[in-house]
């Protein structure tokens, strides 16, 4: 066999694999969101677009990921640039940081539950420590932004380890000579970071937050975990249509319209993050 | 006005003594050059003062300020990298102009002194292009243009030519001297070539483990070895050194020849004679020719004296083959002494 076929070859199982699990029930939902019986139709959509809670949401959905992801980023750049400078017990910390990541998002949700619920571990402290006398009920309807700021909290805690992996990775590949070069030439640590850190990371930027972006935009276990059907989340929603309403299309309409901005984010952070082949690495 | 004072600087990496408390002046405008092996401490003695590296102990003064505990920014320095530092980021402007930037400058000076020093390193049709698109010795004459685009009171180079291809070395070298020069900065240059020291340097530091040997001007530290390591590392070839043996006050037995030289206490010393400062005649060392290389100007001849190897530098008109005995004189003036215990110069 000629050689320079088998590397195809050695990739088709999986690329077989993901075309006929992937791209074609892809396929299909994209037919169940605009077809009825009769044939093509935006009737689906404008089911879905004209329920009262699809506007909530949509808007829960953009929030929590406007929300969660700058935070992340931040975090995750800064504890990154501390753990890239660690000279001793920089894997350690590294493994202790990557916990969370072997957690499942709906275990993630319960353990934040059991924190926030009326008989979580908040409201016993709290007690214990006299500050209150009978428990809060935290996550109910009348205090919506507790709900939605245990999610964040919740989002934070599981999902920032992925992003700071990705950007630890990304800031090894830069060479000490920079910075040397950077620090001589009178910039300080902060001047460092912008001029030199964050321009020749783009690539691991790019990565890190089209990963968490997308990740964010299907947000589900935890936000039922946490605030069962009261914070609606387009996910949630699919959910709903699909398993409760028994509306197949409109659920199918639904993941269009996640798969519609996760696209929109994508293409978004490819363009701003670009960088130009002659200004590689 | 930018005179470097280093007092007593060590540096230590574990147990790893990297430098024995140097002590060196170099004077403002001055071109010194750090000159030794690789792992000899020059590039941690070149960081220590570009502030890259804290010294375990001493003190740097630059410009009759102490330094030694300020941030490389503060120092009044600049610094070519060995692999250059060149941001790929950025285009060559950007490049020259990052630390004019960095010191906020109003952008008519920027421009002013981005395509003066572009102009002087013959890359002012660069300017546009990133580093990627740029050749070796490009990325070479963009970095040295980012550090004289500061003006500095110090210009600090750690290995800038050891990168680059043997002619284009040459050419830079020759160019780097000239633009040095003229700027008012003193330079501080680090290499393991000796040539490069030698064409460069008003000075040269000759180091070896973490000690500094020998620190003179170029055709001194040539002709007046201040020890045997200096004799063996300068100069290509190096020194040739036989046994001497004392006969009397003054008087010493080398390889069959009497020769006078200093009158040391010591039962034995080490003549040492440069392969250059060597004629065919009467009454010389006997010497029998092993390696004959005709080098164009010269001819390299390596022979056997007293069965050591001993190098000479001959005409070349001359003819000589393997195998033929020569008798070598040693210029009177020119031959050196050194005391086998010490290592040192008599």
């Amino acid at each position: 066999m000629q050689s320079r076929f088998l590397p195809y070859m050695l990739l088709a199982p999986a690329t077989l694999f993901l075309a006929v699990f992937f791209v074609y029930p892809f396929v299909q939902i994209g037919i169940l969101a605009f077809s009825s019986g009769d044939g093509f139709t935006m009737g689906h959509i404008q089911t879905m677009a004209s329920h009262w809670k699809f506007g909530t949401a949509l808007w829960n959905t953009v929030l929590l990921t406007a929300i969660i992801v700058p935070i992340q980023l931040a975090l995750a750049l800064s504890m990154a640039s501390i753990v890239t400078k660690l000279k001793t017990g920089r894997s350690t910390i590294l493994f202790v940081f990557a916990i969370p990541l072997g957690l499942s998002d709906l275990a993630a949700g319960i353990i934040w539950l059991a924190i926030f619920e009326q008989s979580g571990f908040l409201n016993s402290m709290l007690a214990g420590l006299g500050v209150i006398e009978q428990p809060i009920l935290f996550l109910g309807y009348q205090n919506m932004w507790v709900i939605f700021a245990a999610v964040v909290l919740a989002e934070i805690w599981r999902a920032t380890a992925i992003m700071m992996v990705i950007l630890v990775s990304g800031m090894g590949l830069i060479p000490k000579e920079y910075y040397e070069a950077a620090e001589v030439f009178g910039a300080s640590p902060w001047k460092r970071f912008t001029k030199v850190t964050l321009p020749l990371l783009r690539p691991s930027l790019q990565t890190a937050l089209i990963l968490r972006t997308i990740a964010a935009f299907e947000v589900f276990a935890v936000v039922v975990a946490l605030g069962g059907t009261t914070l609606p989340v387009l996910m949630g929603e699919t959910y709903q249509w699909q398993f409760t309403m028994r509306d197949r299309n409109v659920a199918a309409a639904y993941a269009m319209v996640i798969l519609g901005i996760s696209i929109a984010a994508t293409l978004v952070f490819l363009r701003l993050l670009r960088v130009p082949k002659e200004a590689r690495l | 006005m930018a005179e470097i004072i280093i007092k007593q600087v060590a540096k230590s990496f574990g147990t790893f003594q990297a430098l024995h408390s140097i002590d060196m002046t170099i004077r403002d405008r001055e071109f010194m050059v750090l000159l030794g092996a690789s792992g000899c401490g020059k590039t941690t003695l070149l960081r220590i003062i570009a502030g890259l590296e804290t010294p375990s102990q001493g003190e740097v003064w630059i410009g009759g300020r102490r330094v030694d505990h300020l941030p490389p920014r503060e120092r009044g320095i600049a610094m070519v990298f060995q692999n250059y530092a060149v941001f790929p980021h950025l285009t060559v402007f950007e490049n020259i102009a990052f630390g004019l930037r960095m010191k906020k400058l109003p952008q008519q000076e920027i421009d002013k002194r981005v395509n003066r020093t572009a102009e002087l390193m013959h890359i002012e049709q660069l300017l546009k292009r990133y580093s990627g698109q740029l050749s070796g010795g490009q990325r070479q004459r963009v970095a040295v243009a980012r550090a004289l685009a500061m003006e500095p009171d110090v210009i600090l180079m750690d290995e800038p030519l050891s990168n680059l291809d043997a002619l284009l070395r040459l050419e830079m070298r020759a160019e780097l001297k000239g633009v040095l020069a003229e700027s008012k900065s003193t330079a501080i240059y680090v290499t393991h070539d000796q040539v490069e020291a030698m064409s460069l340097a008003d000075r040269i530091s000759v180091m070896n483990g973490g000690k500094i040997v020998q620190n003179a001007s170029p055709v001194e530290i040539y002709r007046d070895p201040a020890a045997r390591f200096v004799g063996s590392f300068i100069g290509n070839p190096p020194m040739n050194f036989i046994k001497a043996n004392r006969q009397d006050i003054g008087r010493w037995r080398v390889a069959g020849l009497d020769l006078y030289g200093p009158s040391h206490g010591a039962s034995s010393l080490e003549f040492a004679i440069r392969p250059e400062d060597l004629t065919i005649g009467e009454g010389g060392f006997i010497a029998t020719a092993r390696v004959v290389e005709p080098l164009g100007a010269h001819t390299l001849v390596t022979c056997e004296v007293d069965g050591k190897p001993f190098r000479a530098v001959l005409d070349s008109d001359l003819k000589v083959a393997p195998g033929d005995v020569l008798t070598l004189i040693p210029k009177p003036d020119r031959i050196r002494w050194f005391d086998p215990e010490t290592l040192l110069a008599v």
